[in-house]
């Protein structure tokens, strides 16, 4: 157990490698209740997502649609990053970062002056994510007749909310699966379910080994206030298409691209023997040229990968500093691992 | 509980040191280290004649979790190292005390073995550890 943004969270419960392995091959469930819920709603709250935003909620024309985004600062920097469930007219629904989760929501309250909104903490939810190619079909099992059709037939990136039940199908492993948000007191029984029908309780360790090889970032490691989404891998979540939304940020992040990109967030793969870590600095040649942002050992690939973030003039051959010797590395484009699909070389593996 | 053997020593640092008898002492590290750490994904040895001081940082044993760096629990030379964790470092998880050793050394000071921590030593320091 570790503490975790005022909460305590298990690393593993017995075998990180094989809580990974788990949700790669079959199904794993994660307890994320340190995750925040937040629901925007009200005649402006579309007008305020658009405006505090870096994607654009007119995208979620569909009630049930989600868009990832991130949250920024005037300066272009990432306050968070979070999914925004559209889930019926006027009414969305962020699920944010434990860590980040009480600036968020103070952000978001000062930012909604003037917009016809309300911006509510939902405490009373709790959530659980079922992530595997078992794992949509072990959930359905376990649903009530009266969502479980609406369940089924749930598209990736899609959400629905009806009685008690709002239901997924999101995650954070690069596998197929649902993320259940439920009240706190139906969870304990319904994780006791899911046990039962054989899915295996994972850590705060195998989501991190699991995020890690999809690619994913990891806010406060590979982003942060002090970059922009532009060098942290996140162009493709900044919506520039509307001129006319001049959402938090845009300003800043006009200028960034206009001088041309001071740094880039790039996939690494690890030549040889050893495990990449957060920090360790990258060279070219004898020039420093970065460090890694999240590294670790990836179990699928049974090699070490990392996220790093490198000047954008940074020449292969790349190597890496771990203790006194420096270790050729491979840059690659993530994600490492998809859907149990190796998607790098596997020449590097 | 984790395994203390009575048969070996120990290292406040969580390395055991099992003396051959002759001249010679395997070094690895503990049930209750191997436990921490989580599963093992990478194992960095010194290398074979390297001469080593009590409390050197000689070996580094990494898991899923983080690296962590091994200490040489008495002074010697290297005079053989655990080849096979090269490719299968889980074997530390599964067994510390056996095909799990990293190294094994030629004692320069033997006496620094009466320094380290006997079984029952060593296992009211992992009772204090995990409360």
């Amino acid at each position: 157990m570790v503490p975790f943004a005022g909460w305590v969270l298990p690393v593993h419960f017995g075998s990180q490698l094989d809580e990974h392995h788990a949700v790669r091959q079959h199904a794993g469930m994660f307890d994320v209740c340190h995750m925040r819920t937040v629901d925007v709603t009200g005649r402006g709250a579309r007008a305020l997502l658009r405006f505090v935003l870096a994607n654009d909620v007119q995208k979620l024309r569909v009630p049930g649609k989600a868009l990832y985004s991130c949250l920024l600062r005037d300066d272009g920097g990432v306050l968070d990053d979070l999914i925004v469930y559209h889930l019926a007219q006027d009414q969305f629904r962020l699920v944010v970062n434990a860590g980040t989760a009480t600036r968020d929501i103070a952000w978001l309250q000062a930012q909604a002056e003037g917009f016809a909104v309300q911006i509510a903490p939902r405490t009373d939810l709790g959530m659980i994510a079922v992530q595997g190619p078992e794992a949509r079909a072990k959930v359905l099992s376990l649903l009530p007749e009266t969502v479980q059709s609406s369940a089924a037939q749930l598209q990736p990136f899609f959400a629905l909310a009806e009685a008690e039940w709002c239901i997924a199908r999101t995650g954070y492993t690069g596998e197929d699966g649902f993320e259940l948000m439920l009240d706190q007191a139906a969870l304990p029984s319904f994780w006791q379910q899911l046990l039962d029908a054989g899915v295996q309780p994972c850590g705060l360790g195998a989501r991190d080994t699991l995020r890690l090889e999809a690619g994913m970032n990891l806010y406060g490691q590979d982003m942060d206030e002090q970059v922009s989404p532009l060098s942290s891998g996140l162009a493709w979540t900044v919506d520039l298409r509307d001129p006319a939304r001049r959402f938090i940020g845009r300003e800043a992040l006009e200028s960034e691209q206009a001088a041309g990109r001071a740094a880039q967030l790039v996939g690494l793969v690890l030549a040889g023997k050893g495990v990449l870590r957060q920090h360790q600095p990258l060279f070219a040649g004898d020039q420093s040229v970065g460090e890694v942002t999240s590294g670790g050992f990836a179990p699928t690939l049974q090699r070490s990968i990392a996220l790093a973030r490198i000047a954008p003039d940074a020449a292969a051959p790349l190597h890496v500093g771990i203790r006194n010797k420096r270790i050729p590395v491979t840059q690659v484009r993530p994600p490492f691992v998809r859907s149990g699909t190796v998607c790098i070389d596997p020449a590097l593996i | 509980m984790s395994d203390i053997p009575d048969n070996l020593k120990f290292t406040t640092s969580h390395e055991w040191v099992q003396p051959a008898g002759d001249g010679t002492a395997r070094v690895g590290i503990t049930d209750h280290a191997q436990s921490a750490l989580g599963d093992l994904v990478f194992v960095e040895l010194p290398e074979a004649g390297d001469d080593l001081a009590q409390g050197d940082e000689c070996a580094v044993v990494e898991s899923v979790k983080a690296a962590s760096d091994v200490f040489a629990p008495v002074s010697g030379q290297v005079v053989a190292c655990n080849e096979s964790l090269a490719d299968t470092p889980e074997i530390i998880n599964q067994e510390p005390y056996a095909d799990g050793w990293l190294f094994s050394l030629q004692l320069s000071a033997a006496t620094q073995l009466d320094d380290l921590l006997d079984a029952a030593a060593y296992r009211a320091l992992c009772e204090q550890d995990e409360h």
